[in-house]
């Protein structure tokens, strides 16, 4: 079984995964969901320990651009990790496994469709071996 | 240290899908884990006393929840650790519902799931500091945007309270919409008669100071002190000189469409929107006026015996600080132009309902007679179209827009009493009259002699000089045709364009169909994610005069709520320096957005002295804790709290 992590921002993706939830729309069980704020606090170093400790995927899901609680903090998502993709790429990780994504706080079906894309591609892809500290896995 | 977890059936939301027992005796081998228990209902009194009990008995000091998501009932449980003794942010949940119970189905994975998510919170919870919070002082000022009915209620509400208001209108008048309508149901009462008091009554209230045509320009602060910069746009004209005699109106050359007579009458470049209007003085619309334009023309100097015209004047910015703010910014009537079927702007008799809305005003284009706008003479058959873009997800809105029927129903009760020959057919494809008498109402148009007919319109030809509405009648099973001389559409209500850069200012977020989403559906109507930003009106999605009248109350007994108690708390997680490892390179400043980095100077003791060194600083009552500072620094020094680098991690470490 793969296993994704997705920080959600409280303010839109955390309260669009929540509308998903109340609406009985339902996505596969792979998916943890992390609470930050705001998308802007997900530093590369809880992407990359996301990556080391099992993630086979990482989802970092935001308010749409222009519409940030903290009015420019997704912005400075965007640019940080599209800067972390490069990096990725260069340590030879497939950067397909990292994904940010815009979804409001109303857009249930679009949280749901995006974790069902996103299972789908990393189902295809496999486990990320690359990049895991295999000393760090639970037993199972 | 002695964490206790409290696993929450829920009914049978979690307990259905997710085997809470097994959950609850399992959670109990987790690091640090001292206790566990599973009951019915953990928000409900009873759940809540147990975990009292058991922070008492079993000496816990962190708590850990796996319940619905935090964002219901976090604050519930801070509240249950702090009448308990803790520190209110030792406890950390879970979200079992929303994010598991809800969205798996039942089975092994799903319980598996629900445990790993109780043993990322336990995780977190072990690396929690103790939060505080500051009290801070409130600005006891509010601001209200908006002039509309809305708007006008929220602001004599605050203002008969006792606390100042600035009401800010972006036309040059109050009223909005409610000043456009002739009567209004389920009573017939002239709108204006019961508008046009509490237009006075709000321009002369001694709390409330009227900014009209006048725009937010920007807003920064937070709840209790919001600093917020109004643009007061020139009128152009000097309304201490000015008597309102309307000479310069009446001269004026321009001409231009008046959007207040839904662009079927045409207004002057100098005018007042319409008899009524409070203020009831002139500006000059300075993109439609020859002399802004071209430079040339100055009549309405010439002939204004006040001398009140000023051409020099320039807009003003107002700062003020304001404790609360309520929009109330109203919406729009589509119009559907371009839609081939009901014939839109391609036929002059095919209006929407605002425009006969108008027609049937004294005061309107038409001097309150019903005429084909073609023709000029009386219409013998009036075709209502009912839901044109409401409830149709293909073309228009998914939603119901609410009033339509009602005004519909109150239409053909007007033009009975104006022409009482003239035959009226509504094509309907539900009729909806939930509200007090709206129902009698409703009857009573039926049985006054309006046609309903129940089917949706496929097309109004318009081909020729006729009008032939062609629909589907559900009642016999046959498609119909009416002749029509006069089609009235019953055109949806919509999100107002402007209100969305208005709302992305304030941080209130937009729902799918664009209006202003409420902070919760149910139990939270009028406010927004923002706190001290509350809504009120058709901004927030189709609403009524009574049901509108009803929020602005409550939008503005929030805000005097506010007012009565003071102080607000400050954020408990907001960013905090580790001065020994910051570099002072102040990389966090810029991507701040309220500014509350600043460079400050330490002086620190090395061998053989002490050196000044800088480092970045937070005011901590601007903060408004989102983190990105604490990711754009490059030592770790920053860290916002409640979200440390420790806790995150120790999350991601269990996924």
């Amino acid at each position: 079984m793969i296993k994704i992590a997705a920080f959600c921002c409280n303010w839109c993706s955390y309260a669009g995964a929540d509308l998903c939830g109340s609406s009985r729309l339902k996505y596969p069980a792979d998916i943890r969901i992390i609470r930050v704020p705001c998308s802007s606090r997900v530093d590369a170093s809880l992407v990359l320990r996301a990556f080391q400790k099992g993630a086979d995927g990482v989802m970092v899901n935001g308010c749409h651009p222009g519409d940030c609680h903290y009015v420019s903090g997704n912005y400075h998502t965007r640019r940080r990790m599209a800067l972390l993709k490069n990096l990725l790429k260069f340590m030879g990780l497939d950067d397909e496994r990292l994904e940010v994504n815009w979804i409001s706080g109303s857009e249930a079906g679009k949280f749901q469709q995006t974790v069902l894309d996103f299972t789908d591609k990393i189902n295809k892809l496999g486990p990320a071996e690359e990049m895991r500290d295999m000393r760090c896995q639970k037993p199972s | 240290m002695r964490i206790g977890v409290f696993i929450c059936w829920c009914g049978s939301n979690i307990a259905g899908t997710v085997d809470v027992e097994s959950l609850s005796e399992k959670a109990k081998f987790l690091p640090d884990v001292y206790y566990s228990e599973d009951v019915k209902y953990m928000c409900s009194e009873i759940g809540q006393e147990s975990i009292k009990k058991a922070i008492k008995e079993q000496k816990l000091e962190r708590v850990v929840i796996g319940s619905c998501s935090p964002r219901m009932h976090e604050e519930t449980f801070q509240e249950v650790l702090k009448d308990s003794g803790l520190n209110p942010y030792y406890v950390e949940i879970a979200n079992l519902r929303e994010q598991c119970s809800w969205v798996h189905d039942e089975g092994e994975e799903t319980t598996q799931k629900a445990f790993e998510l109780v043993e990322k919170a336990v995780a977190k919870i072990r690396f929690a500091k103790p939060l505080t919070t500051e009290t801070l002082p409130v600005t006891k000022r509010a601001l209200v945007v908006g002039g509309g009915i809305a708007g006008i209620q929220s602001a004599l509400d605050i203002a008969e309270a006792g606390y100042e208001v600035d009401l800010v209108e972006n036309t040059p008048s109050l009223g909005g919409r409610m000043a456009q309508l002739d009567k209004t149901f389920p009573t017939l009462d002239c709108s204006a008669c019961i508008l046009t008091p509490k237009m006075v009554e709000a321009s002369s209230h001694p709390n409330i100071r009227l900014l009209t045509y006048a725009e937010i320009e920007d807003v920064s602060g937070f709840v209790g002190n919001f600093d917020i910069k109004i643009r007061q746009k020139a009128k152009s004209i000097d309304h201490d000189k000015c008597t309102g005699c309307g000479d310069c109106t009446e001269k004026c050359p321009a001409k231009i469409d008046n959007e207040f007579e839904e662009d079927k009458e045409i207004r002057k470049a100098v005018y007042t929107p319409f008899p009524q209007a409070v203020p009831n003085k002139p500006v000059i619309d300075r993109d439609n006026c020859r002399y802004f334009q071209k430079g040339k023309c100055k009549v309405c100097q010439k002939v204004c015996p006040a001398e009140a015209v000023d051409y020099e004047q320039e807009d003003e910015i107002i700062e003020e600080r304001y404790g609360g703010v309520i929009l109330a910014t109203g919406f729009d009537q589509l119009k559907p132009e371009g839609w081939e079927e009901f014939g839109y702007g391609a036929h002059p008799d095919v209006i929407t309902s605002l425009e006969l809305e108008r027609m049937f005003n004294s005061s309107g284009p038409t001097g309150g007679k019903v005429v084909c706008p073609s023709t000029g003479r009386e219409p013998k058959r009036v075709v209502f179209i009912q839901c044109v873009g409401s409830r149709d997800k293909n073309k228009g809105n998914a939603y119901c827009s609410k009033v339509c029927c009602l005004y519909t129903a109150k239409h053909t009760l007007l033009l009975k009493e104006k022409l009482p020959d003239t035959e009226s057919f509504v094509f309907y494809i539900d009729i909806r009259t939930a509200g007090k008498s709206y129902e009698e109402f409703y009857e009573r148009a039926r049985s006054t002699g309006a046609k309903y007919l129940k089917g949706h319109v496929s097309k109004v030809e318009t081909d020729g000089k006729e009008l032939l509405v062609r629909s589907y009648d559900n009642s016999i099973g046959e498609q119909i045709e009416v002749e029509a001389d006069l089609v009235v559409l019953a055109s949806a209500i919509k999100a107002k364009g402007t209100t969305e850069g208005l709302a992305q200012m304030f941080g209130a977020t937009g729902d799918k169909d664009g209006f202003l989403s409420e902070a919760h559906p149910k139990l939270k109507p009028v406010e927004t994610q923002t706190a001290g930003v509350f809504l009120a009106g058709a901004c927030q999605g189709p609403n009524d005069i009574p049901d509108t009248v009803g929020q602005a109350g409550a939008a503005a007994s929030k805000i005097i709520g506010l007012f009565n108690r003071g102080e607000v708390e400050s954020l408990p997680t907001t960013a905090e320096v580790d001065a020994s490892i910051c570099s002072g390179c102040l990389k966090c400043e810029p991507v701040c957005p309220v500014g509350a980095i600043s460079s400050e100077q330490i002086e620190e003791k090395v061998p053989g002295g002490v050196v000044t060194r800088q480092v970045a600083g937070v005011n901590n009552a601007l903060c408004r804790g989102c983190g990105a500072c604490t990711a754009a620094c490059r030592n770790g020094a920053m860290n916002l709290k409640g979200y440390t680098h420790r806790e995150l991690l120790a999350e991601v470490d269990n996924l």
